[in-house]
């Protein structure tokens, strides 16, 4: 059978190569869809260690489907907050929004 | 083996559809990465026997959100270059990020874990639904709630018009 860790390590994987997205894309759409990676990633954790430590119970897969809610609920927010950007400063790039920059 | 294989091309899907995803110059192209790193996802979670997870995710992930990512990208149509959607900082960034997947891989690799074979069977539907209406029925409720208020809160910030 697969070991607990197998999966960890692809979520740890996961986990970084959305922290990338996050640190280098000038994009904040690209940025949200980064972040949805790192919350794919905290997923795959709680559903394994879930299966894996607890099987009987139900915490592990019933805060995924928080996180998936919040990701849901996080994802909506942010697209308003951009496209309310984009009418305002006619740009999504976050390097050009500093208006809260001193 | 057969497990493992089938673990095997889902994880290189999940991987491969991320770095596709953080490194793809279409920012269209970057929506599609990331709906197979979700498919793969929910293959996983199948792997993992959470059969209703993977329902949700392939439904919300695969279908929702990707869906309100691409139309936000159609409403902020950028005209700028496909080499300016990384920033100067990008550098740092992969230092940054393969620093905490060594620490992360290090952590998971050298930790002896308490359990190594999978527990109890699939997880059923009613023992599932009891659990989240019995024990967990006040976050449960708290969740619709959030929801509720992020809907009214996008439909608010995204009006057209308001103070001026």
């Amino acid at each position: 059978m697969i070991p607990v860790s197998a999966y960890l390590a692809v979520s740890a994987l996961l986990f970084s190569i959305g922290m990338y997205g996050v640190l280098a894309r000038r994009n904040a759409v690209l940025i949200l869809m980064s972040i949805e990676l790192m919350l794919n990633a905290v997923n795959i954790n709680l559903v394994a260690f879930s299966r894996y430590l607890a099987p009987g119970e139900f915490t592990g897969l019933v805060f995924a489907v928080f996180v998936i809610t919040v990701a849901a609920a996080e994802v909506g927010l942010a697209l308003a907050i951009i496209i309310r950007l984009y009418r305002n400063r006619a740009t999504v790039n976050v390097d050009e929004i500093d208006l809260l920059k001193w | 083996m057969a497990v493992w294989l089938g673990f095997g091309v889902l994880a290189g899907a999940t991987v491969a559809g991320a770095l596709g995803t953080v490194t793809s110059r279409n920012v269209v192209h970057a929506a599609l990465f990331l709906l197979v790193t979700l498919i793969a996802v929910a293959g996983l979670f199948l792997m993992l026997f959470a059969e209703f997870l993977a329902l949700v995710q392939v439904l919300l992930y695969g279908g929702a959100i990707v869906l309100v990512l691409l139309f936000a990208l159609m409403l902020t149509r950028i005209r700028g270059t496909a080499a300016s959607l990384d920033n100067p900082q990008r550098p740092l960034a992969i230092v940054a990020a393969l620093a905490t997947v060594g620490l992360l891989l290090g952590v998971v690799l050298s930790t002896q874990w308490p359990v190594q074979q999978p527990g109890g069977g699939p997880v059923g539907f009613p023992q599932w639904g009891a659990s989240l209406f019995r024990q967990w029925a006040i976050p449960f409720e708290l969740a619709s709630v959030v929801l509720l208020v992020a809907l009214i809160g996008a439909v608010v910030i995204s009006r057209p018009g308001g103070e001026e």
